[in-house]
């Protein structure tokens, strides 16, 4: 030890250049609040707002009862989204799981080439919503379920390869190391080294994103993409609002199902 | 016969792990490696199988040369050298009897251990070994049911199915109590006799690496600086490979460790390739 006679009594948390930093923070914050709310109040015509508790009113009151017969009606379509949900999320894996792997840093080939390549695939993938993926491919392949199938995958692979490819990065390397060091081959290592750390997490996600995708699914069929979402946008055309609260009810309690399904596999697996 | 001729290990940090080290461990000897963290001791042992890649000398196991060879010849090559780790590094959610199957990797083609559906010689080979460590009725449990010892069991019943020709073994152990700790480290001696295995054994333990260990060689900054019986080992020795308070070596010891790691894992990238 040094000799240290003297100690002070002061001691700050943060440097004064710190603090100044943080209070300009929460003013820039601040600022840039009031002048979004000054944006938002030029654009909006008050006497609509005004009249706001009246209309939610009057269309509450149309909505009920709702319209009950209309349910057998619905049966088709909610097959048709369940299986647009179920097989866009599997094709969303087949895809996503190969992408992962050359994502990951501890498995990927080339770091320079492939691995940035499948970054992008994921980032592009997350970027456009499912609404806007059918869209497209609808005006691509026609309206139908295919269109559905193909838009939900697509947006699952960003989802299902960015958690399985941290997931894989995140793996014991000292397991690795010891499965690498019977002589054992690169497939071999990945299979016995890798996938065992990493199929809980596989499941888990899988199963979780099926769960979102029985709720986008459920609303693809607005831009032609079939399923409840068609049965809506026709309810909405006509005004049908007994109608669009028999199909709210529904994918309510599709959704609450579809939830209490993955949280009991979840259970299952972990 | 293992012949390790001046073998060295710079880190791509610049770091030196080992500079010319020779040594000669000859069948059936038990060579303890004792010495301060960072002497390089860890690294010695993953030149060996090239987990690490050493940057220059000759690793001879009889008679063939483990530096330089090519990928697939390497993969064969390590079939020949078993190893067991500190923290036992089995795959935590497979059974212990996959964990053993595991060592026969380098033996079957990718097909067979993807379906589980290894050679009825193997299959007889790792009940065999179970039985031999113990633990012939926990074969169906998940590995991390099992206690620290019997897992360390798992390791070296999963390090000799590959019937191994050397074995390296790393800090058996470090996470042990006293007790289990004479247990494995008389197992381990045990098997080696039988089988005319030699054994490199990295310890930190000198009393225990005393009580055991045939030969010992102390290393210090990546030098052999003590090459003799468990006897030879005085204070004087002691104090040459552990010095009287190098607390600069402990520093280094983490600059080591970090740096094998980032190795390891480039290799391993490497090797999924």
């Amino acid at each position: 030890m040094t000799d240290v006679t003297h100690h002070s009594q002061v001691w700050t948390y943060r440097t004064p250049r710190a603090r100044l930093l943080l209070w300009g923070g929460w003013f820039a914050l601040v600022a840039l609040f009031v002048y979004c709310w000054q944006v938002m109040t030029a654009g909006t015509m008050w006497v609509f707002v005004w009249d706001a508790p009246k209309q939610a009113a009057d269309i509450g009151g149309r909505m009920l009862p709702p319209r009950w017969g209309y349910l057998g009606e619905l049966m088709g379509p909610l097959w048709d989204t369940i299986n647009i949900a179920t097989l866009g999320t599997l094709g969303g894996v087949i895809m996503a799981v190969p992408v992962a792997f050359l994502a990951a840093r501890n498995t990927s080939p080339s770091l320079l080439v492939l691995r940035p390549i499948a970054l992008f695939i994921i980032v592009a993938s997350r970027s456009i919503n499912a609404l806007i993926w059918a869209l497209l491919l609808v005006a691509i392949i026609g309206p139908g379920l295919l269109a559905g199938i193909i838009a939900i995958a697509l947006r699952s692979i960003g989802f299902i390869g960015k958690l399985l490819y941290e997931a894989i990065e995140e793996t014991d390397a000292r397991q690795i190391e010891a499965i690498t060091a019977t002589g054992a081959s690169g497939a071999q290592v990945l299979s016995y080294g890798i996938v065992p750390q990493v199929l809980p997490t596989f499941w888990g996600i899988t199963v979780f994103r099926w769960d979102i995708n029985i709720r986008e699914s459920a609303i693809l069929g607005l831009v032609g993409a079939g399923g409840l979402g068609l049965k809506l946008e026709a309810s909405l055309n006509t005004l049908a609002w007994s109608q669009i609260s028999v199909i709210l009810l529904l994918i309510l309690g599709t959704v609450v199902v579809s939830e209490w399904v993955s949280s009991k596999v979840r259970h299952a697996i972990i | 016969m293992l012949i390790l001729q001046s073998l060295s290990k710079t880190y791509k940090t610049g770091d030196t792990a080992l500079s010319e080290v020779s040594l000669t461990v000859p069948k059936g000897q038990i060579m303890g490696l004792i010495g301060p963290s960072g002497a390089g001791k860890s690294t010695l042992i993953r030149c060996i199988n090239r987990l690490v890649e050493p940057t220059g000398g000759q690793v001879l196991l009889n008679d063939v040369d483990l530096v330089g060879l090519g990928k697939r010849e390497l993969r064969q090559q390590r079939r020949r050298i078993g190893m067991i780790f500190q923290e036992y590094a089995l795959v935590e959610r497979l059974t212990v009897m996959e964990n053993v199957l595991s060592g026969r990797l380098g033996y079957v083609p990718f097909w067979r251990s993807y379906l589980r559906r290894f050679p009825a010689e193997d299959i007889t080979r790792a009940y065999a070994l179970l039985d031999r460590v113990g633990l012939l009725q926990h074969a169906d449990k998940r590995a991390d049911a099992l206690s620290g010892g019997q897992r360390q069991r798992v390791g070296i019943a999963r390090a000799l199915a590959q019937d191994p020709e050397l074995l390296l073994v790393d800090e058996p152990t470090a996470s042990l109590d006293p007790k289990t700790s004479r247990q494995i480290m008389r197992l381990l001696i045990e098997i080696c006799a039988e089988r005319g295995l030699p054994a490199i054994v990295n310890i930190h333990d000198v009393p225990l690496a005393q009580q055991f260990m045939q030969r010992i060689v102390g290393l210090r900054a990546g030098r052999v600086v003590f090459d003799g019986s468990p006897d030879l080992l005085t204070q004087d020795a002691l104090t040459t490979i552990y010095g009287e308070e190098d607390w600069n070596a402990m520093r280094k010891g983490d600059e080591e460790q970090t740096a094998a790691e980032a190795d390891a894992r480039d290799r391993i990238s490497a090797l999924a390739r």
